[in-house]
């Protein structure tokens, strides 16, 4: 009940979706992040960029527990969702995945057919009352992921089939149809040719109107592009956090520029 | 010249070839290898192979063929039309090559030399003590035709090994002679290794297939044997299953079918639920360091020999089942019954469906799990909804592994579920099954020209077009629910 009058009055002013502070992971004895602060706020998109092994990744799987799954991972710190903290034990981590959704780097729909790929989320949350509610979801979510013109008529043959472009997209969507706050994104775009990124980087200017979007990205042009707020991490420390504007014009840090004009990374 | 010395004869030519065929292959490019189209060791391989694949191959088929053609020069002596039964022929061919291996022995052992073995006649004293002097126990004595045929088969034996060791020499010196000097910078040796690879890989292939259609092929033609004495409406559709060999047999199918089935499923009641489970926490849900204890423990299970597993039936389940089920039930007496063979049939089979099952889940990509916890299922939605039917082709494959052997079990049932036939839905009732039956129809002093013993072949022959069957409808279950990811 708390979350739905969040999101309510969340509609006309920016609000802080994640607010982020002094998080540290380890993985056994190596220290992946240090000490991150970070805010990320609603219906914007936020880009985490740096390079390889910096820790991004890491950074963005803490926002949903999917670091849970990884035996020798361990989270310290607060990850505030809308004021409550995420690694509390009374949180569900299988609740906060329905709201934080995840797409990954490679498209992995699930062999199943592209209906049921959709459908398998709100399948699982009891989200549709009938199947009439159930085709709603599908047909809302396959459109809002730009597929639905593409895949109408073949929604009973395997997710698998669909090009890679395709896939994602189908990935996005059913990452949407659980009803996400917050859509996070592993490098979408990194297994697509640039036509299918930019159907892709459409969509998630789109998605912003909804979600708060945050996107992991190698390509500085993409997070240029599609961001309003950009983080750079190095190696493992959140070197500069700021508006992707000022980042990429004018950033404070030596470090940030000598990686956005290319010179380490 | 004996078949092994011959083998290792030419393996040795084979190796010098080897030796040969490098060295050419370094002096024709003056020591430098780059100017080879392959590395040298290639070129000595391709003169091994040409020595060795021709006539090694040539040797197997005339060692197989040999025997053929003796027997049949061996049956002009003995014409088929003066023997009342094809046994009798059968007995008399054996004596004649018992003699003739005899003779060989006596002029090994010095006892005879090769002329008197030659020209030995009946007449002149019994050829059964000199072959006894030299360690070869006849039956009874020897006739003058059956020497006669005996000499006349040792020597077309002699010659055929003349003649062979002679044409495998020939065949592999030529292979010898004809790659050495084919050896040269030019000759793509890699690419023909590969090929004679391929060859032979394919080769290997074959075996198996031919093993199975000359089963087939003796299983048939022993079973039509048997349906030309016995009915077959009465076979497959008989209700009781009583041999008697003194004739007047009632061999009906349908008991052993019945209890074979009923076995099976109970086993397999068992055996499936626990492998799969038994699979899912582990590939799923146990830590690393409860996988590598328990995952060994299991396996050693599909290690006990199955005689052991009927010991476990004979004295523990059997009389526990029958204490606390059967006979508070009401339901029998019989410490002997289908449950009590199901149930040990099934755990032996768990490992086999753990296993298998287990490495096929760990197979499954880990972004389907990835993709599923991002949605926010938990495992188990995890694991029946995208995991299992992803793994379902190689889960089916296990199972009907498992299905298999619990059709073809023989030692648990004999001491677990007795040896009666019986059409009975009580599972503490005692049951057998076809395998127990063959056994038990082949075992002892019989002859394979009754009705009570070719049924054997006949039982062996359904037994394997139902488990034909099985594979058949498992490939079809999985062509229609498999969910493929990439």
């Amino acid at each position: 009940m708390y979350d739905t009058q969040v999101t309510e009055r969340a509609v006309d002013s920016k609000k802080i979706k994640f607010q982020c502070r002094n998080v540290q992971v380890y993985y056994g004895s190596t220290h992946a992040i240090k000490d991150v602060n970070v805010d990320i706020e609603d219906k914007t998109v936020t880009a985490f960029i740096g390079p390889s092994g910096c820790g991004k990744s890491t950074f963005l799987r803490c926002l949903n527990r999917m670091n849970d799954t990884i035996d020798s991972c361990r989270v310290e710190g607060d990850i505030n969702l809308d004021g409550k903290n995420i690694y509390d034990h009374d949180v569900d981590p299988v609740q906060l995945r329905a709201k934080v959704g995840m797409v990954f780097q490679k498209p992995n729909p699930f062999p199943k057919s592209i209906y049921d790929n959709v459908a398998y989320g709100p399948k699982i949350h009891g989200m549709a009352r009938n199947k009439a509610e159930l085709d709603e979801i599908v047909e809302k979510s396959l459109r809002r992921a730009a597929l639905w013109d593409e895949v109408k008529d073949r929604l009973d043959t395997p997710g698998t089939g669909l090009s890679g472009g395709q896939q994602q997209r189908l990935c996005i969507a059913r990452a949407v149809a659980t009803a996400p706050e917050v859509l996070l994104m592993d490098e979408p775009c990194s297994a697509l040719d640039p036509i299918a990124t930019a159907q892709v980087e459409e969509l998630i200017d789109e998605l912003k109107q909804r979600y708060s979007v945050v996107i992991v990205t190698h390509s500085m042009q993409q997070a240029a592009r599609v961001s309003q707020r950009t983080a750079f991490f190095h190696l493992g420390d959140l070197v500069e956090f700021d508006d992707t504007d000022t980042i990429f014009t004018n950033p404070h840090d030596p470090r940030t520029e000598s990686y956005i004009s290319g010179r380490i990374g | 010249m004996s078949v092994a010395l011959l083998f290792g004869l030419v393996i040795v030519l084979a190796c010098v070839g080897y030796l040969i065929g490098r060295y050419r292959a370094i002096a024709s490019v003056g020591g430098d290898m780059r100017g080879l189209h392959s590395l040298p060791s290639f070129y000595g391989w391709h003169v091994f192979l040409f020595t060795t694949v021709p006539s090694l191959l040539f040797l197997a088929l005339w060692l197989l063929a040999q025997p053929l053609v003796l027997e049949r020069s061996l049956s002009e002596f003995f014409p088929s039309d003066r023997f009342d039964s094809p046994t009798e022929r059968t007995l008399l061919l054996a004596d004649v090559r018992r003699v003739a291996e005899g003779l060989d022995k006596a002029v090994d052992q010095g006892i005879l030399t090769e002329s008197r073995a030659v020209s030995l006649r009946t007449e002149f004293g019994s050829v059964r003590d000199r072959l006894a002097e030299a360690g070869v126990a006849l039956g009874s004595d020897v006739t003058p035709e059956v020497l006669r045929a005996a000499q006349d088969y040792r020597k077309r034996s002699a010659a055929g090994a003349v003649i062979r060791t002679a044409l495998t020499l020939l065949i592999a010196g030529a292979g010898f002679a004809f790659s050495i000097y084919a050896t040269g910078p030019a000759l793509r040796a890699r690419s023909r290794v590969e090929t004679v690879i391929l060859v032979l890989l394919a080769l290997a292939s074959t075996v198996a297939i031919l093993t199975t259609v000359g089963i087939v092929l003796s299983m048939l033609s022993e079973s039509l044997r048997f349906f030309s004495m016995y009915p077959w409406q009465d076979f497959f559709f008989g209700l009781t299953w009583s041999p008697n060999f003194r004739g007047n047999s009632e061999l009906g199918l349908l008991p052993l079918l019945w209890g074979t089935l009923y076995i099976s499923l109970v086993a397999m009641i068992v055996a499936v639920p626990l492998g799969l489970f038994t699979a899912i926490y582990l590939a799923e849900y146990a830590g690393p360091r409860t996988r590598s204890v328990v995952k060994p423990m299991i396996e050693v299970i599909a290690g006990i020999p199955t005689v052991v597993f009927g010991l476990f039936a004979l004295v523990t389940v059997g009389p526990f089942l029958r204490d606390a089920f059967a006979e508070p039930l009401g339901l029998g007496s019989s410490a002997s019954s289908v449950m009590t063979a199901g149930i040990v049939i099934g755990i032996l089979n768990i490992p086999f469906v753990s296993s298998l099952s287990d490495d096929i889940i760990n197979a499954v990509p880990q972004a389907m799990r990835d993709g599923s916890y991002g949605l926010g299922a938990t495992k188990s939605e995890t694991v029946r909804q995208v995991l299992l039917p992803a793994a379902l082709p190689g889960i089916v494959g296990a199972i009907l592994l498992a299905g298999s052997r619990a059709i073809g079990e023989t030692m648990i049932v004999t001491m677990g579920a007795g040896a009666a036939a019986r059409l009975d839905l009580n599972p503490f009732e005692a049951m057998t099954t076809i395998t127990v039956k063959i056994v038990s129809q082949l075992t002892g002093d019989t002859e394979f020209d009754s009705p009570e013993t070719l049924v054997a072949f006949a039982l062996g022959m359904t037994l394997f077009v139902i488990t034909l069957g099985l594979n058949i409808l498992a490939l079809a279950i999985v062509r229609r629910y498999r969910e493929q990811y990439e």
